[in-house]
């Protein structure tokens, strides 16, 4: 991130960002280019309004055109009330946006984001997640580095899986889901000894081998055909008498294919557990 | 339309280059720092103290057993006060920089098209301005306490240009320590570590024939010292200063002036070596 934001020069290797070489034609590269990093790099003891008019200034707009910038972006991202505080008094999640703020003033071609999310309170992290999804649906290129691989998965079309300085795995997060297996079923028959025969019952539906747990009467089954499948469980389930208290269709998250990857868990686990329940649910009426 | 020629804009990328942009890209930094001083008043106020503290406790405390024949004690004393809170005042580039480095701002501006130069000539501009300032100040509590310049006006205005001019050169070599050690608190700790022998082995605050030999050879050369006996021969009518300081007045104009620029020759290239490689 730092090398290809001009920031540091690479000892090997090269980069081009919007066509341009990060180190030959750096000068060209930077006002194309957009950061906003995981250190809100705004300055506490400005107001908001003036941070955004620094760095338009800093892009070289004139200074009426700076300050005009400046609300734009303070209305756009919600803090037109608090531009004239000083950012100290500000919230984690508004001092988050004005970085986000002013790393747009200068219409950058590809915005970069360094971990942008981390350290903030689940909603202050959908509030920005909704501000980024909104730029990229406007046409800016986003680079983002995470460590939440839910965030990852909410705004990245493509995803690179980078794991002690390595790139392990790369593609859409689709791409990713299904090298871990696809969909699971998951259902708990309430007498564990006609578990294996509900595993029977639903043979019809699964793509591999089931896995029954006598003891607690479990039984998770890799199957495919999305939500239909949990009807069609029902159904059989049903006809044949078995009585179930738990029924869900698993859909691998990005921590599954982190953890397939690498054979151990993501290093730093969501704090927002709610947010990760993403299999759709269903329950026996 | 290919995404290269979206991005061609030759007008736009010739705009950031060149002398224009860089000296408005350094007023803006400077700008922003005098902004920080003005919205942190106990900065300012804390820093204005302890020279004034400096000023009483030699003048009223280890004054009295001071004997500087041929001058008022006060007249000597002044221009080397002069001389230590722009020293003191100038360590605040070093913490300065090492702030907005430990807070990414200087990631910030790295990341802007806008010259490189201008985030150190805007900090030390701004130190300066803030100096100027701050010697002002002394000038006036210097007068509540019977210091005067004896030299004219345009002696004096010299007298504090000199010392602001050697302010700016202390700034480059504060701005070295902040920038290669990062860390506020450590760069300010440093600072004042390095700083310490210098002011008071000079003739800052005493005559320098009053110390032993081998320290009297240090603080001859000590660029305090220079400093210091540059303004007074500003500030003191010539006789006295040709009695106290010895030679031609001119000749401490010019040394003060050559520890000025051999400063400035050694530490602004080392500091933007140090910006370029944070």
């Amino acid at each position: 991130m730092r090398v290809l934001t001009t920031l540091l020069t690479p000892d090997e290797g090269s980069a081009r960002v919007a066509g341009h070489d990060v180190v030959s034609d750096a000068d060209e590269v930077r006002p194309l280019i957009g950061l906003a990093g995981q250190y809100a790099a705004v300055d506490e003891t400005l107001t908001g309004r003036e941070n955004l008019v620094m760095v338009g200034r800093l892009y070289h707009l004139e200074r009426a055109e700076a300050r005009r910038r400046a609300d734009e972006l303070l209305e756009r991202f919600n803090l037109a009330d608090a531009g004239d505080r000083v950012v100290k008094t500000y919230s984690g999640g508004m001092r988050r946006r004005l970085d986000l703020a002013a790393s747009l003033v200068g219409k950058p071609l590809v915005l970069f984001l360094d971990e942008p999310t981390t350290g903030l309170d689940p909603s202050g992290r959908l509030e920005l997640w909704g501000v980024i999804k909104e730029l990229v649906s406007d046409g800016t290129t986003l680079l983002l580095t995470t460590q939440y691989l839910e965030e990852a998965d909410q705004l990245a079309d493509t995803i690179a899986v980078i794991d002690r300085g390595r790139v392990i795995a790369q593609g859409t997060s689709d791409e990713l889901k299904e090298r871990v297996g696809g969909d699971r079923l998951e259902l708990r028959a309430d007498d564990p000894e006609q578990a294996e025969k509900a595993a029977q019952v639903l043979s019809d539906l699964r793509s591999g081998a089931p896995m029954v747990d006598q003891a607690t009467g479990r039984i998770s089954l890799p199957v495919r055909g999305g939500a239909t499948v949990l009807i069609d469980a029902v159904r059989a389930l049903d006809r044949a008498g078995i009585p179930i208290s738990d029924l869900a269709l698993h859909r691998p998250t990005l921590n599954d294919v982190f953890f397939s990857l690498t054979g151990r868990a993501a290093e730093a686990e969501p704090e927002d557990e709610a947010a990760e329940a993403r299999g759709r649910r269903g329950r026996r009426p | 339309m290919t995404v290269r020629e979206l991005v061609v804009r030759p007008a736009a990328a010739m705009r950031h280059r060149g002398l224009a942009p860089a000296v408005s890209d350094t007023v803006v930094i400077t700008q922003r720092n005098l902004l920080k001083y003005v919205r942190v008043p106990t900065l300012l106020v804390f820093s204005t103290i302890q020279p004034v503290m400096f000023v009483l406790l030699f003048a009223y405390v280890f004054g009295g057993a001071v004997n500087i024949p041929g001058v008022n004690y006060k007249d000597f004393l002044l221009p080397g006060i002069f001389v230590q809170t722009a020293v003191f005042g100038s360590m605040q580039t070093g913490i300065g920089l090492a702030d907005d480095i430990s807070h990414g701002m200087v990631d910030r501006f790295r990341s802007l098209p806008m010259a490189r130069s201008a985030v150190l000539s805007g900090r030390t501009i701004s130190d300066t301005v803030r100096n100027l300032l701050v010697v002002l100040l002394m000038t006036g509590v210097g007068y509540l306490i019977g210091f005067r310049f004896h030299g004219g006006l345009l002696f004096a205005v010299a007298g504090i240009l000199l010392a602001v001019l050697f302010s700016h050169a202390f700034s480059w070599i504060s701005a070295l320590l902040g920038l290669t050690i990062k860390d506020v608190e450590s760069t300010q700790a440093a600072s004042f570590a390095s700083i310490f022998p210098f002011v008071f082995a000079s003739s800052a605050f005493v005559p320098i024939f009053t110390m032993p030999g081998w320290l009297q050879a240090f603080a001859k050369v000590n660029p305090i010292s220079l400093a210091a006996n540059g303004i007074r021969a500003l500030t003191l009518d010539q006789k006295t200063a040709h009695f106290v300081l010895g030679g031609s007045r001119w000749t401490h104009v010019w040394q003060a002036l050559l520890a000025i620029a051999v400063m400035l020759v050694i530490f602004v290239p080392l500091s933007i070596r140090a910006y370029r490689k944070t």
